[in-house]
């Protein structure tokens, strides 16, 4: 019987086949929205991940207090701490600091431009950095080498590009420059090597870099009075960044006598914890997509029940024969019930389809990732939807009197 | 075409041929003799009584008022019987074809079809009663729209589930039987009425029901159509069947051998009669079962 049940609703389908693919319309945009909208919210949440961990998951960024603060939150004067030698040294004890890798300063100089062959260009971040940094920052090496610690040693006046820099400078991101001498402000620094390309982070352009030896730096543009610009910790594991984090504080605050820290005498930045922020901002948007879309596929099961409403009205007198010739209840029944769920179950293939093949193409931008559980959800609420929906009109048809049935015109 | 026996055994398989006491239990009526359902011994003399009606009331609400349609009608039909339920509009006629159908049930009286007594059944066993126990043949046909001939002759098969083979065998059979095995894959839609009545008693015989119940079946066509389908129903009877046949046409009614008139929901008058039943010669041969008919 189930078998003829099938035979007859697909029959039942055909017979009306405009309506039939109007009907199943509304589940298809259902389920393909469904579909479609969870990936472009979870490309969305991995393209920002994939920008944070191009900065490194488990780095750590000290910097001075103050700025973006206003100084002074609770009414009392809170002290600036100048980043310094010290707290370099104290934050590379791997017994105080048991969860910290390792650590470079940072000293940023702004505003110098360089020059060589007649082109000039201000590299967007000029920075003298401890040979340890490009591994904390997983910076490598297209060409050339990066700096060392004989380097660090001897103020050697050498400086590693960007390829951004290259560009501007040599006329080609491709053009190799290891051993040309530019002129940076007044003074000439031999390039030894080229970063490989890293692309924009979402904020900047990584590659407009020019690093050198902290201490040429400090020789020739900084001084080394001030303290440090920044201080990039890296921590052992993206695990242990709480961890770093609180060491770094509890050190910095030991470092400086601070006994009531107020928050605002540095700042560490962890970027694990960011990447968790901006994750789980990224959820609640895949969660909000999909809550729209779901209700499109709700929308989609209203119009199967309306529709199979219809029908049984239509064949109300069909209904009237076939119980006249000794069809039961459940017989009439399993005929509605089938055609409500067959309806919404092609109309869920097709919408998986066109989900699928939706989210090869870019959306507003993103890049769509679909996800399986999005998939088999969207396709499993379908079915179910028919099987909800079609329920009251089939149990409307086989609750029909055979002879009030027969009589409908 | 092929030359068929005037009484073939292709009812011998019947649906629920295994179980008659399941329904027939219901009523155990002293000197009722159930018979077996769709046993395939078809007017062979079996003792009669597959209809019998026992001063059966049916009273509508309508509003305040009461609308007696049936006035305590006693009958009895014979197995092999072919009658004629004549009266006005108005009078209990269809109320009754109902009842004998059991689409309804009476308000009062007892109805005994084929031994078993139909009151107080459950809705789904008098869905397996008119399955296996009644044909029904309706004014308007009611074939099932854009579903092949054959396939709606298999329809009460699928009910009685039969395997796809066994129904669609059957189904043919009793398409020859009503002269359209040219017709089988044709749609109603490409059917003259006369065509379509004829897949329609196709449909009824083809669970070899117990009678076969028609409602005006003549109703709505030309007088052509309406001599094939008549002599459709004489050779069915001719072969054994029980046909009860409501009519207000009086040639139509000249076919049975037995002629009720109700009025008022009461029997008026009840007389059997001489059928007149040969104009298939006079009228050429219009049915390929024509031929068979004067063999019988």
């Amino acid at each position: 019987m189930n078998r003829e049940n099938f035979r007859i609703a697909i029959q039942g389908i055909r017979s009306n086949r405009l309506r039939s693919a109007l009907t199943m319309l509304g589940i298809l945009i259902g389920v393909a929205a469904v579909i479609l909208l969870v990936a472009v919210g979870n490309g969305s949440s991995k393209s920002v991940q994939k920008q944070l961990q191009s900065l490194g998951t488990n780095i750590l960024t000290v910097s001075r207090g103050g700025f973006g603060r206003g100084g002074n939150t609770n009414g009392t004067q809170s002290v600036i701490v100048n980043l310094n030698a010290a707290d370099v040294k104290a934050l590379s004890d791997p017994i105080n600091a048991p969860d910290i890798k390792s650590v470079s300063p940072v000293r940023n100089a702004t505003s110098v431009t360089a020059s060589t062959g007649g082109n000039t260009y201000a590299p967007g971040t000029f920075q003298g950095v401890y040979p340890g940094y490009a591994e904390i920052k997983n910076d490598q090496v297209s060409v050339g080498r990066f700096f060392d610690q004989a380097d660090q040693d001897a103020h050697a006046n050498v400086v590693v590009l960007g390829t951004t820099v290259v560009q501007n400078l040599f006329g080609s991101a491709t053009a190799n420059p290891v051993g040309a001498n530019v002129k940076f402000g007044s003074t000439t620094l031999e390039v030894v090597g080229v970063l490989k390309s890293k692309g924009t982070n979402g904020f900047q352009d990584q590659d407009d870099i020019a690093l050198m030896p902290l201490t040429t730096m400090e020789d020739h543009f900084t001084g080394s009075t001030t303290g440090y610009s920044q201080i990039v910790v890296e921590a052992n594991s993206r695990g242990s960044s709480n961890a770093a984090s609180s060491e770094i504080s509890s050190i910095l605050d030991s470092n400086h006598k601070i006994t009531t820290p107020t928050g605002n005498e540095f700042r560490v930045l962890n970027q694990a914890s960011l990447l968790s922020t901006s994750s789980n901002t990224a959820h609640t948007f895949t969660v909000l997509l999909g809550a729209v879309a779901a209700i499109s596929l709700l929308v989609g099961g209203i119009g199967v029940m309306n529709i199979m409403l219809v029908t049984v009205t239509e064949r109300t007198r069909e209904i009237g024969i076939r119980k006249a010739i000794g069809a039961r209840k459940g017989d009439v029944l399993g005929q509605f019930l089938v055609e409500a769920v067959l309806l919404s179950v092609l109309g869920g293939i097709l919408g998986v389809i066109a989900g699928l093949v939706g989210s090869h193409f870019k959306v507003v931008g993103i890049q769509p990732v679909v996800q399986m559980y999005s998939v088999f959800l969207a396709f499993g609420v379908a079915l179910l939807v028919g099987l909800f929906f079609g329920i009251y009109p089939a149990n409307r048809a086989a609750s029909l009197r055979p002879i009030d049935a027969l009589r409908y015109e | 075409m092929t030359a068929e026996q005037p009484r073939p055994d292709w009812s011998a398989a019947a649906p629920g041929a295994a179980s008659p006491s399941a329904v027939t239990d219901r009523s155990p009526v002293a000197g009722d003799r159930p018979t077996a359902v769709g046993d395939g011994v078809v007017g062979d003399g079996a003792v009669g009584g597959v209809i019998v009606v026992q001063t059966v009331f049916k009273t509508y609400a309508l509003g305040e008022i009461e609308v007696h349609a049936l006035n305590g009608v006693t009958l009895t039909i014979d197995r092999g019987d072919f009658v004629a339920i004549m009266g006005a509009s108005g009078s209990g006629k269809s109320t009754l074809m109902n009842i004998l159908g059991c689409l309804d049930l009476p308000t009062r009286g007892r109805y005994l079809l084929d031994g078993v007594d139909v009151r107080g059944m459950a809705d789904d066993d008098l869905a397996d009663i008119r399955n296996r126990k009644i044909g029904f043949v309706f004014q308007s046909f009611n074939l099932i729209p854009r579903t092949t001939a054959i396939a709606n002759v298999e329809l009460p098969l699928i009910y009685a589930g039969l395997k796809r083979s066994a129904r669609r065998a059957r189904a043919e059979r009793a398409l020859v039987r009503v002269g359209l095995a040219d017709r089988m894959n044709h749609l109603p839609s490409e059917l003259s009425g006369g065509q379509q009545q004829r897949v329609a008693v196709a449909r009824a015989i083809a669970t070899n029901p117990a009678i076969i119940l028609a409602d005006e079946p003549t109703g709505n066509l030309d007088t052509r159509s309406t001599l094939e389908v008549l002599d459709v129903f004489t050779r069915l009877n001719d072969e054994g069947r029980t046909v009860v046949l409501i009519t207000h046409e009086d040639d139509v009614a000249a076919r049975a051998k037995r002629v009720i008139r109700l009025r008022d929901g009461e029997i008026i008058e009840d007389h059997r009669q001489v059928p007149h039943g040969a104009s298939v010669h006079r009228y050429g041969d219009p049915v390929n079962g024509a031929t068979e008919v004067a063999r019988a």
